[in-house]
């Protein structure tokens, strides 16, 4: 009896324990675990859900944003860094934190969701919730979310984010933006929806120590004959070279710059086609690496960063205000940036690298807050003044960049005391982003790997364009070469 | 009467015990592998945000995935690393283990060099790679160690060549498991009567054929687990590869494994094409299994 008793016990035991291991996450996959069919009928379930997605927003939209003056008691912010928080932090007037994901606008709780970019986190984490979005219960829905300019048409050219003019923001209050930066988040219809407080105009930064020494002189102007069009600047490689420095450090450096002046999208109808310019930066490239005047380093390798420093040789680095200031070790001692060493020109072509949109999810219960953040953030003289000043930054006002750029006052301390907004200035105003697809991210990433294995001389240039073909119609399904 | 009883209640216990398992395996395993299947048969992914399918398509997903003729390459790929991993595998941990369980050479220290080699499986697979990923990057320290002892006057590129690519990836590999793989073999050559190796001394016998005639026929059923465990965890290869060539099996996809291949479906969350590599993978599988079981020569006596 006894025996029975404890076995009794024993098995109950081992069953609580079980049905506990489902009761616990009770709150959201409680049904996973304990209908067996759940998992199975998963899969079908998904795709309802999707389809009421699409059709919802739009008969929320117009529910929701016509009351607007009673707001959400929560503002949902999706984005992968610290950097708009801080901003928000630092120059929204009205924003408190209260700790590190969480802060107050008036009575209204701000929740960061920070979900960093590494392995296409961020965008598999906001896919998911956005596509919940109808669903969710109003202070659960996103309000705000940030995109790049790579994915950007992913979600502006779905019904997950909100027209700017919806939002009570006018063309007129948007006058002193940068083209470029609407064209990006501008989608199939011409709808604009979203906004962006930073531009970011590339420009070829250089070594001043190496210009020295092998041009004799550091002066930007002068420098900028050496680079002026691909084909002075290949031949200059050759001269840099020969004195033992390599143009850049890689020739994914280069690779945006070809890229952002094409001529046609990646995809058309379906079919991906590759523009001639960015076959150009293959050809180049190749005669590049071949006469060992650059490697192949991915961006971000160790390798990649040596010239950094005055013992890795690298003569030039392709970038936007914020690779120099931030991400080219400036603050540690022994770099060519700590010592001022670096001058800028604006090379052989315009490009813009990076930059963060602001875009309202469809279904935000605070249309508001956010319209507000959208114009102080975006649009107000004073607050971006501020960031510049404090932040280094080159803010989307042509206004503002206009009056820096003219102020000799403003110099920075990394570009050997150069005044570079003028530069970053023209460089924006000769963007043309006309030639945006929703597949640019993963056809930049593929083209780059698939190309190194041409340039590193382990297939031809006609496998190489074979494995680009097969891993970007493994990455988008419906396209086909 | 009452007795019979009693078995069957014995049973029911027995029965209630195993629910656990059953229950986690039915959710976790077998449910999940049914719907795989059942998946392999619709075009079912992401196209952006949007949701294509799930349309019915028949057999179209493994027409293209073997029209593509890529997943033979893959095969070969993780096979060829398998072996290279195995290989030196097996003799290292056969002859440490022989080592360690010879009474005769009684060696100091053996749980010290016990835990020694097994340590390397406890580091985290992705961490392990990124190490080697920075020590033979082309301006790591493997390649400046190597240019100053005036071996190679320029940097070697060990991830852009198909050998040293596929060899770092085997080392690492063999380097992990290698300890688990002699604990195992160690087991089973301990569990041999000690008896047979006294008979074979006082016959005359040398080490070697101590090791050829005894050790080994009398170690096959370990054996044959270790190899099949081995084979499944080689088919299955995806962390080390992965992060050591950031997911893109350069040079030309020669580093890319049959799980490489099926996450690169996970960026669309292509379920249909995903879940017929599944199915394909699981039959490869099999077959292999099977295969090394028959020609290993299972010994019927023993089951």
């Amino acid at each position: 009896m006894k025996k029975k008793l404890l076995s009794a016990l024993l098995s109950a035991a081992m069953l609580t324990g079980i049905l506990a291991g489902c009761g616990n996450d009770a709150t959201t996959p409680a049904a996973d675990s304990s209908t067996t069919e759940a998992p199975a009928a998963d899969t079908q379930t998904e795709a309802p859900a999707t389809d009421d997605a699409a059709e919802e927003p739009a008969a929320d939209d117009a529910a929701e944003t016509a009351p607007a003056a009673d707001e959400g008691k929560v503002l949902n912010i999706y984005c992968w860094n610290e950097e708009f928080k801080s901003r928000i932090t630092d120059h929204y007037p009205d924003y408190t934190e209260v700790d590190a994901t969480s802060g107050t606008i008036g009575d209204v709780s701000v929740k960061w969701n920070i979900t960093p970019n590494a392995d296409n986190a961020y965008q598999n984490n906001l896919d998911e919730t956005l596509l919940k979005q109808a669903d969710a219960a109003a202070d659960d829905k996103i309000d705000l979310f940030l995109i790049e300019a790579d994915y950007a048409l992913k979600y502006v050219d779905s019904e997950y984010t909100m027209p700017i003019a919806d939002l009570g923001i006018t063309d007129a209050d948007l006058s002193k933006q940068f083209q470029y930066t609407k064209d990006v988040v501008t989608d199939s219809n011409g709808v604009l929806k979203g906004l962006s407080w930073q531009g970011c105009p590339g420009v070829l930064f250089y070594n001043r120590e190496a210009a020295k020494e092998v041009f004799g002189t550091d002066e930007p102007s002068e420098i900028q004959n050496y680079v002026k069009d691909w084909d002075t600047f290949n031949a200059t490689a050759t001269t840099l070279k020969d004195a033992g420095y390599s143009i850049m450090s890689s020739v994914n450096d280069s690779y945006r710059v070809y890229s952002n002046n094409v001529s046609k999208k990646w995809v058309n109808d379906n079919m991906i086609t590759i523009d001639d310019n960015i076959m150009k930066w293959v050809d180049d490239s190749k005669t590049l690496v071949d006469a060992g005047a650059t490697g192949t380093h991915d961006l971000w390798s160790d390798d990649w960063s040596k010239g950094f420093y005055p013992e890795g040789k690298v003569f030039a680095y392709f970038g936007p205000a914020w690779l120099v200031n931030f991400s080219m070790a400036a603050d540690t001692e022994g770099s060519i940036g700590n010592q001022g060493g670096w001058g800028a020109t604006e090379g052989p072509q315009g490009f813009f690298w990076g930059g963060t949109w602001i875009c309202a999810a469809t279904g935000t219960d605070n249309a508001g807050i956010i319209k507000d953040i959208m114009l102080k953030m975006t649009t107000d003289d004073t607050i971006m003044k501020d960031i510049v000043v404090a932040d280094d930054d080159f803010v989307n006002n042509s206004t503002v960049m206009d009056a820096m750029a003219q102020d000799s006052s403003y110099s920075s301390k990394i570009l050997g005391g150069q005044n570079p907004l003028g530069m970053y200035a023209n460089g924006v105003s000769s963007l043309d982003l006309s030639n945006l697809s929703s597949y640019d991210q993963g056809c930049n990433e593929e083209f780059q790997h698939a190309m190194k294995n041409y340039f590193e001389g382990t297939a031809t240039k006609e496998e190489a364009l074979d494995l680009f073909y097969k891993a970007v119609v493994e990455k988008y399904p419906e396209l086909s070469y | 009467m009452k007795k019979k009883s009693k078995a069957v209640r014995y049973n029911k216990w027995g029965y209630i015990f195993l629910l656990p398992f059953i229950i986690v395996y039915v959710i976790f395993q077998l449910i999940p592998m049914f719907t795989t299947i059942y998946n392999s048969f619709y075009e079912n992914y992401m196209s952006g945000l949007k949701q294509i399918g799930p349309n019915f398509v028949g057999l179209k997903n493994y027409n293209t995935l073997f029209s593509q003729g890529d997943i033979w390459t893959y095969t070969k790929n993780t096979l060829v690393l398998w072996i290279m991993c195995f290989v030196p595998q097996i003799i290292l941990s056969l002859l440490l283990g022989a080592w360690f369980s010879d009474t005769r050479l009684r060696l100091k220290g053996q749980r010290f060099f016990k835990t020694v080699i097994y340590l390397p499986n406890l580091i985290m697979a992705s961490a392990f790679s990124m190490l080697f990923f920075t020590l033979f990057s082309d301006g790591g320290p493997i390649n400046s160690l190597l240019m100053q002892i005036g071996f190679i006057s320029e940097p070697y590129k060990f991830l852009s060549n198909t050998g040293s690519a596929r060899g770092l990836i085997a080392a690492m590999n063999c380097l992990m498991w290698f300890g688990n793989t002699t604990i195992l073999l160690m087991a089973g050559m301990m569990g041999i009567d000690t008896s047979l190796f006294e008979a074979s001394e006082v016959d005359g016998a040398t080490s070697t054929q101590v090791f050829f005639k005894i050790t080994l026929p009398l170690l096959r059923p370990i054996l044959i687990y270790v190899m099949i465990t081995s084979l499944i965890g080689g088919l299955q290869l995806f962390d080390v590869p992965q992060i050591l060539t950031n997911g893109t099996g350069d040079p030309m996809r020669t580093t890319m494994t049959l799980i490489m291949f099926l996450n690169k479906h996970l960026f669309s969350k292509n379920y249909g094409m995903a879940g017929a590599l599944s199915v394909l993978l699981f039959i490869i599988t099999a077959v292999l299994s099977l295969i090394i079981f028959k020609v290993t020569g299972n010994d019927k006596r023993k089951g």
